[in-house]
């Protein structure tokens, strides 16, 4: 049992250690903010372009309430649109990987949909499910969701050595069995590649969603609202919310990922 | 032998890939008796590993007729009568070690506790006691294979088809691995179907070896080996051991294959 407690897969690196592996980012941002606070407006006067990061945040403490009942009714069309989006995307790949004929007949398209600018699509939307009704956005943020996970779990499904199919063959066992403990297991990196794009793709959708018209407490109105009436400082706040769900949401799915792939060799420790 | 007591007998196989594609086998006809350790040598190319998947059912003949334990491959495929190593490992990552070598036990439906039993069995015999709880990532390549050979005897199948499956090893590794395959195969009783590009490891493992060539795969030759068992480290020093290499070296020559 010697070797094995040597090499365990998540020897923890001591807290010490791994805070000082952060210092270099933290020093950064603490240079970006302070930049942003006082060399900006050293600089000239232009608060239309990006008021001081103190004003950003007096306007978010002002409307703090409203900002974050918008944030999370943004959010929660994000979510929706993730969870649509990801699992039909997952589930027509399991189909596709399953009836090859079909997957090779429909790839073209799905490659060449995964390029198209889909937030193109937000007016339309908007057309299709009435520009107050949250499913617009859903719809949005699933689309485009859907073809980075498709793509990628198709890969995942797909990219098996042959061995280890002609292995389970050898087993007899039946196609439903393959998928469950073999292409399955062995998509979940890419999965949660895709996952990860997705999660930051569905902000995106449900914000650009907002942006040509829903309802007035959601956060993309909020930013177009207050553009509008010159409260850029109530803009940021916005955006400021935007972007901190988004990061939170990303970290949510990069945490899921850690959890369900502590057996793939890129998520232990110390192996930089 | 007769054919009721042969693992394996194989008439006139041919395999064509491709519409009138590359004639990876042709004509081979081969007994292979209960308890024999086979090897199958040969160039790249001679069909050596075709040879193996379809008495695995894992390819299928283009003609000719195969039986395995006396019924169809494909029955006997069916029957799990079979266990199969490939020159790759072909561990499942995230599975450990014990859960690698259990995984037949698990498809095949076997209860828990057995299947904690024969993991155990198997990691002492393949002497990896105490990394059952490692993933394959964290093993030698020699290790791993190791896990692959007791993935492949867990539902202890009388016949073992091995792909080169010490062709990725270094020599020190292989050898060690032969003298342990060979402990046991002598344990089992088991019936050995063997590929490889090594004449050395052919003639040290095999009851007998058979040589094939490619452009069409055939069989040229089968060299009988009649070093006494069990062997030992010593073997290869024997100069019986240095003859037999020689016989065979000079078969896969004659089949006109370039060394």
């Amino acid at each position: 049992m010697n070797a094995y407690a040597q090499s365990a897969p998540r020897a923890e690196r001591p807290w010490g250690r791994r805070l000082r592996g952060w210092v270099p980012a933290l020093v950064v941002l603490g240079l970006g903010l302070a930049a942003w606070e006082w060399l900006l407006p050293a600089l000239g006067d232009e608060r239309y372009l990006l008021p001081p990061l103190s004003d950003v945040l007096q306007a978010f403490w002002d409307d703090r309430s409203e900002l974050l009942e918008a944030g999370w009714i943004t959010f929660k069309e994000a979510l929706g649109g993730f969870v649509l989006g990801c699992s039909l995307a997952f589930v027509l790949a399991l189909v596709l990987a399953r009836w090859r004929p079909f997957g090779n007949a429909l790839m073209p398209y799905m490659i060449a949909a995964n390029a198209v600018p889909i937030v193109a699509f937000a007016p339309i939307t908007n057309a299709w499910f009435g520009t107050l009704s949250p499913w617009s956005k859903i719809v949005i943020a699933a689309v485009l969701c859907f073809f980075p996970v498709l793509v990628n779990t198709l890969r995942g499904l797909t990219s098996v050595r042959p061995e280890s199919i002609e292995l389970m063959r050898s087993y007899a066992v039946p196609q439903r069995v393959v998928f469950r403990r073999v292409r399955i297991p062995n998509s979940l990196p890419f999965v949660f590649s895709a996952l990860k794009i997705a999660s930051v793709l569905a902000m995106i959708g449900a914000v650009v969603g907002d942006y040509f018209g829903g309802s007035t407490d959601a956060l993309g109105v909020k930013v177009v609202s207050a553009v509008s009436v010159a409260q850029y400082e109530t803009a940021w706040a916005a955006i400021l919310v935007a972007s901190m769900l988004g990061i939170a949401f990303y970290g949510a799915v990069a945490f899921a990922e850690r959890l369900a792939l502590s057996w793939h060799p890129s998520t232990r420790a110390g192996n930089e | 032998m007769s054919t009721s007591e042969a693992v394996v007998s194989a008439r006139s196989i041919s395999k064509t890939f491709g519409k009138g594609g590359v004639n990876a086998l042709q004509d081979i006809d081969l007994e292979v008796g209960q308890g024999e350790f086979i090897s199958l040598i040969g160039p790249s190319g001679c069909g050596k590993s075709t040879l193996l998947r379809v008495i695995g059912d894992l390819v299928e003949p283009s003609s000719g007729e195969i039986l395995v334990n006396g019924k169809s491959a494909h029955r006997a495929r069916l029957d799990r009568d079979y266990g199969i190593v490939f020159q790759a490992a072909v561990l499942y990552d995230w599975r450990t070690v014990a859960k690698n070598i259990a995984l037949p036990l698990e498809l095949m439906g076997y209860d828990r506790a057995t299947r904690a039993g024969r993991v155990r069995e198997l990691l002492h015999l393949m002497e990896l006691d105490g990394f059952e709880k490692h993933y394959p990532w964290q093993l030698s390549g020699g290790m791993q294979q190791r896990v692959s050979i007791a993935r492949a005897l867990s539902f202890s199948p009388a016949l073992l088809l091995m792909d080169e499956p010490f062709g990725a090893l270094d020599e020190m590794t292989r050898e060690r691995l032969n003298v342990e395959l060979l402990r046991i195969w002598a344990e089992l009783g088991s019936t050995v179907i063997f590929v490889t590009h090594s004449i050395s490891e052919a003639v040290y493992l095999s009851t007998r070896v058979v040589v094939m060539s490619p452009r069409p795969g055939r069989i040229t030759s089968v060299v009988p080996i009649d070093l006494p068992q069990p062997r030992t480290f010593e073997t290869r020093e024997d100069p019986r051991f240095f003859e037999l290499v020689t016989q065979v070296r000079e078969a896969l020559h004659a089949g006109g294959a370039e060394l």
